[in-house]
Order: structure tokens, then sequence, then C-alpha cells
């Protein structure tokens, strides 16, 4: 017989949740959050509050508890730690068994750790910074459609990263000029040009005639250079039925790659979309607006590395990632951390990029990294360095902006990017070198030298806001 | 500012035709050749020649010339080879790649004799 007796009324959180000396399983789910309590209430107590609000507990007792095993199921804040260089938050570690979540269900997940424990009014202010899924859990999602070394195989692009552009300006053109822009790209020597975030399909430039003129220059310039390409087709839409119209289309018309938008469109349109493209053949595209309001601010929401874990489980061939170097936010060490959590299948904990657990993919495919926002030929070398060959490398108005357009601009980029590839298979350093580098290429080709003219001064030099936890901060 | 330049390229023109990695830079010197040799040797992948004719250059299979170098890290030795095949298919693209079996990729693939139209 139980020992238990019900008893009403509101007990302390550490009572049950607090279990300082519980040794994780190799099958928890696993999570890092960064709390900041409301003053006067003791660590342990808020790290108790955030398992038990994120898994099994209410605010009182309720006599159904009693019908259950809650010992089992219940979240267990297991460990606690300093945040370094910070005197009000701390870090509490939190496992979670693995059945309180349906197989395959990032939206199951992300209801549990992120809901309505993020509105708890004991803390102040409340940061997921890293999950750990168990490779048990791992298994039963999909993952990426196709994967890194397929998508190589399918596009025939080996031993340099990808280069894409995004069609500016972001709204108004009509589908036909849009085909223009993108068919200039193309021919140029850029291997993708991209959709807009913004644009899915409103009344200047409808999806349908977008998608026919699109992928009648893609196919053009596939004809006249040679090389493989693609056009990232927005089926980003506003019911998930009329997303897969679009997406059906598209495939019909014989592109190769279509696109979405994970965090607006929602966890649940996306995976079942990077499902569709699996069975289908076809490569996905992953843009993230809406990210930098939930992973921006150092002491609230969900970092950026949970939701590229995030992406790569729900299903994604692409993820933007910010480029450290360009206009948008973007810690260096923690960027690179985040891009070995896409695209390698074994990522140690290094908390000198922020990460704080083990993560093992086992087989599930890797995830290209897109860095994309504000750069230009100039940045091509500390690109290539710092993100390696499984990348795409994004020039919107670094291409666009070119004095004599698109073709000239997508050159460039082609050129500067292929002696970067060529001077690091020969051992040189890219960041130190680099000047010399581009200007030995441009003798040979003058797009590039213009686009060295165009771009000489431009940079974005702006303190990063989101920092890793460091004590000299 | 200076004077807008076109962008000559042509699908009339054969000329115009690319074959991905570095077909955008010059065509490599004999010296250049061998540091993307040594590289492939370098990161332990397994060389490997193939070549076609030019207007079959889109296809994703070409032909292979003998058997990937599994192993081979004599870099002469791979150099001979490319040179083989070139010598003995003038008219054809010739192009070097290091299979990355880890990976199952290849981790370099770039054309080293180009078919001059």
């Amino acid at each position: 017989m139980s020992e238990k007796t019900y008893s009403a009324g509101v007990k302390e959180y550490r009572d049950t949740y607090w279990m300082p000396e519980y040794t994780p399983k190799d099958t928890d789910i696993l999570a890092c959050f960064k709390i900041t309590p409301q003053p006067g209430v003791p660590r342990e107590e808020a790290a108790a509050a955030v398992s038990a609000e994120s898994s099994t507990g209410t605010w009182t007792t309720v006599w159904t508890d009693l019908l259950t095993d809650l010992d089992y199921y219940k979240g267990r804040a297991y460990a606690i730690e300093d945040v370094p260089g910070d005197d009000e938050a701390f870090y509490a570690f939190v496992a979670y068994p693995i059945d309180l979540f349906e197989e395959g269900s990032v939206v199951n997940v992300f209801t549990s750790l992120v809901g309505n424990v993020f509105g708890f009014k004991a803390i102040r202010a409340l940061r997921l910074e890293d999950v750990r899924f168990p490779i048990a859990y791992v298994m039963t999602c999909n993952g990426p459609p196709q994967g890194i070394q397929v998508e190589r195989d399918i596009m025939n692009k080996y031993g340099r990263p990808l280069l894409g552009c995004t069609i500016k300006p972001k709204l108004g053109l009509s589908a036909k000029n849009y085909g223009r822009a993108v068919y200039e790209c193309l021919r140029g020597g850029l291997d993708f040009t991209k959709d807009d975030e913004n644009v899915n399909s409103q009344p200047f430039m409808r999806w349908r005639n977008r998608f026919d003129f699109v992928v009648e220059a893609t196919l053009k310039a596939e004809e006249e250079t040679g090389e493989r390409k693609g056009h990232y087709l927005n089926v980003t839409a506003p019911t998930p039925e009329e997303m897969y119209k679009r997406a059906e289309h598209a495939k019909d018309l014989g592109a190769p790659i279509i696109m979405h938008d994970y965090i607006t469109g929602g966890f649940c349109a996306n995976t079942g979309l990077a499902q569709w493209c699996a069975n289908n053949g076809m490569l996905l595209h992953i843009h993230r607006a809406m990210h930098a309001v939930i992973d921006r601010n150092p002491s609230h929401g969900i970092h950026f590395r949970v939701l590229a874990k995030a992406l790569r489980l729900s299903g994604g061939d692409h993820l933007h990632t910010g480029t450290v170097v360009g206009k948008l936010e973007g810690d260096r060490e923690a960027t690179l951390g985040w891009i070995d959590l896409l695209r390698d299948s074994y990522i140690k904990e290094d908390r000198s990029r922020g990460i704080f657990f083990d993560q093992d993919w086992g087989a599930m495919p890797g995830v290209f990294a897109v860095a994309s926002g504000g750069i230009h030929v100039w940045h091509m070398p500390a690109l290539v360095s710092i993100f390696g060959d499984d990348a795409v490398l994004q020039f919107g108005g670094g291409t666009l902006g070119h004095p004599w357009g698109n073709a000239a601009g997508a050159a460039a980029n082609r050129v500067a990017l292929e002696a970067c590839v060529e001077a690091r298979n020969q051992g040189r350093d890219l960041e130190k070198e680099s000047k010399d580098i581009l200007t030995n290429a441009a003798k040979s080709s003058p797009e590039l030298k213009t686009a060295m003219e165009t771009w000489k001064e431009i940079k974005f030099e702006f303190d990063t806001v989101d920092k890793l936890d460091v004590s000299h901060k | 500012m200076s004077e807008v330049q076109d962008y000559p390229s042509r699908l009339s023109d054969p000329a115009s035709r690319k074959y991905e990695t570095f077909s955008y830079l010059p065509e490599m010197a004999d010296e250049g050749i061998r540091k993307q040799v040594e590289y492939i040797v370098s990161k332990g992948w397994n060389p490997a020649i193939e070549h076609t004719e030019p207007e079959n250059a889109f296809d994703h299979y070409w032909y292979m010339w003998k058997l990937p170098m599994f192993g081979e890290t004599d870099v002469d030795r791979i150099l001979g080879e490319a040179e083989q095949c070139h010598k003995a298919n003038p008219g054809n693209h010739v192009r070097l790649i290091g299979y990355d079996n880890f990976k199952q990729s290849q981790g370099a693939n770039m054309v080293i004799y180009r078919a001059h139209l």
C-alpha cells in the first residue's frame, strides 16, 4: 500500500522537485535555465519551482496527484551554478524523464519546457540556455529532409561553401521583374537565390506567378552556366493546406528547393513540411524571423542554440545562424558553438562556446549554416575562415548593389570565394592575408575589382548585446 | 564611377559554361595544382581522376579514369595519373576529386585540365 496520504494546501516546491542527489539518466531530457528569482526567493526553491511548473506541478496539491506515480514523472532540479559575472541570476539544471514527451514532437517538448513557467511570478526572468536531447529522443524525430551530404550530391557542389543572395527590394516587385533579378544573379555564378522572408503571396506578386517566372530563370541560368542552380521558393503560408499547395507546385515545376519560416510558421507546420520534403526529394531552406524577439535578451527567453537544436529535430537543410561580421547580432564564439550543433554528429560540452551539455545526434543529418545580412566581398576571407565549407554565404546588397548589376555582383562574389578557398587549401591565413588574396584575385576579374572599390569602407562594428556569460563582462 | 560593363555570358557561347569549384579563377598553373593535391593528401582523402566531353559536363557522372587511388599519398604519382588521363583524352575536361569516405562525400572536386573550345 502507498504510504502517501492526501493533505490539501500549498507545499514548498523544493520538498518535491529539488533533488541534488539525483544522477540524470542517459534517456532524460536535460535543460539548463538561467533564473533571476524575485528578491527573497531562495535559489533551490526557484529552481524547484521552474522544474515543477515545466513538468508535473501546479500551485497546490490536488487529490488526483495520488492516482499516479508523480515521483517518476516529475522534472528534477539536480544542480545549481553561479552565472559568471552576474550576482542575481543562477543556472539551474533540470532533468525530465523521456516519457513526459510525445515522440518526434518538438511542439510538445517546447510546450512543456517554455510554457507557463515563463510567466511564473516567483521568478523575475527566465532563460532556457541549453537542452540536451538524448539520442533515444533524437531517433524519434525525422530531422533534416536531405542533409548536407545529400544536398552536395544533388547540387553537385563540393569543396567550398555555397553562395546565395536574397532578392531585393524585399517587397513590391512584379513576378516577372523579380525573375529577372534571379536570372542575373544565377547566371553570374551564384548557386542559390532566395525569397525574402516577407515575400509570401501579396497582391503585388502572387506566389504562383513568382514560382513560374523564377523556375524559368533558374533553368535558363543552369543551361547557360552548365552548373546546378536553385531558388528558395518561400512556401510559408497562412494555413498548412495552402503551404502544401505551394510546395506541390514548386515540385511540379522542377524546383530543387523550397523555403519556410519555422518560428512564425510554427514547429507543427515546419515538421510536417520537412517530412513532405523528405518524401518528395526536395531541399528545405529555413528562415528564422522572430528569433531575436525570443533569443536576444540575455536574461529572459530562449537562447538561439536551443532554437537551432529545435530546427535540426523538426527538420530543415539550411538555417540562418548570423554572420559574426555583418550587420546583425552575433558573438563569435557563441556562433561557432551553434554552428557545430547544427552540423556535427557529436558535440562536447564547451562552456567557452556556451554549450552546456554533450549532444549526440547519432545518424541524424546535418544542417548547412547560412550566413546572411550586411556582408560583402571584403568579408569573404573571414567568412570562409569562420564557417568552413558547410555553409551558405548570402550576399544580398553585396550582390545586387554592384555598380554593373547582379550578374557582375555575383561573379565578383564567386571569384572572391574561390580565391579564398584556393588560398585556404594552400595553408594561407585568410584573415591575416585577406587584402593580398582579394587584390590578387581582382587582377583577373574586373567585376571583383569594382566590388572591392564600392564596399571598401563599409563596416558594422557595434558591440554584441547577447554575449556569453563571462566574469569580466 | 566607372563605366558600366556588360556581363557577356551567352547560351550560344560554349565558353560561357562553367564547371564548379575554381572555374571562375584563371586556369591553375602546375604549382597551383600540386598544392591542391597536397591539400587532398593532407586531409587523408582518397584522390580520384574523372573526365568528360565538355558538352556532357552537366551530368553527375563523368568517365572514371581507372579507379580512385585509395590510400595514395605520393603527390607525383597522383599528378602523373592526371596527366596520363589528360594525354589520353586531350579534348576533355579532367577533374581531380578527393573522396572523404568518413563524410561519404567529396571533400574536393576541381577541373585541373580544361578543354579548350
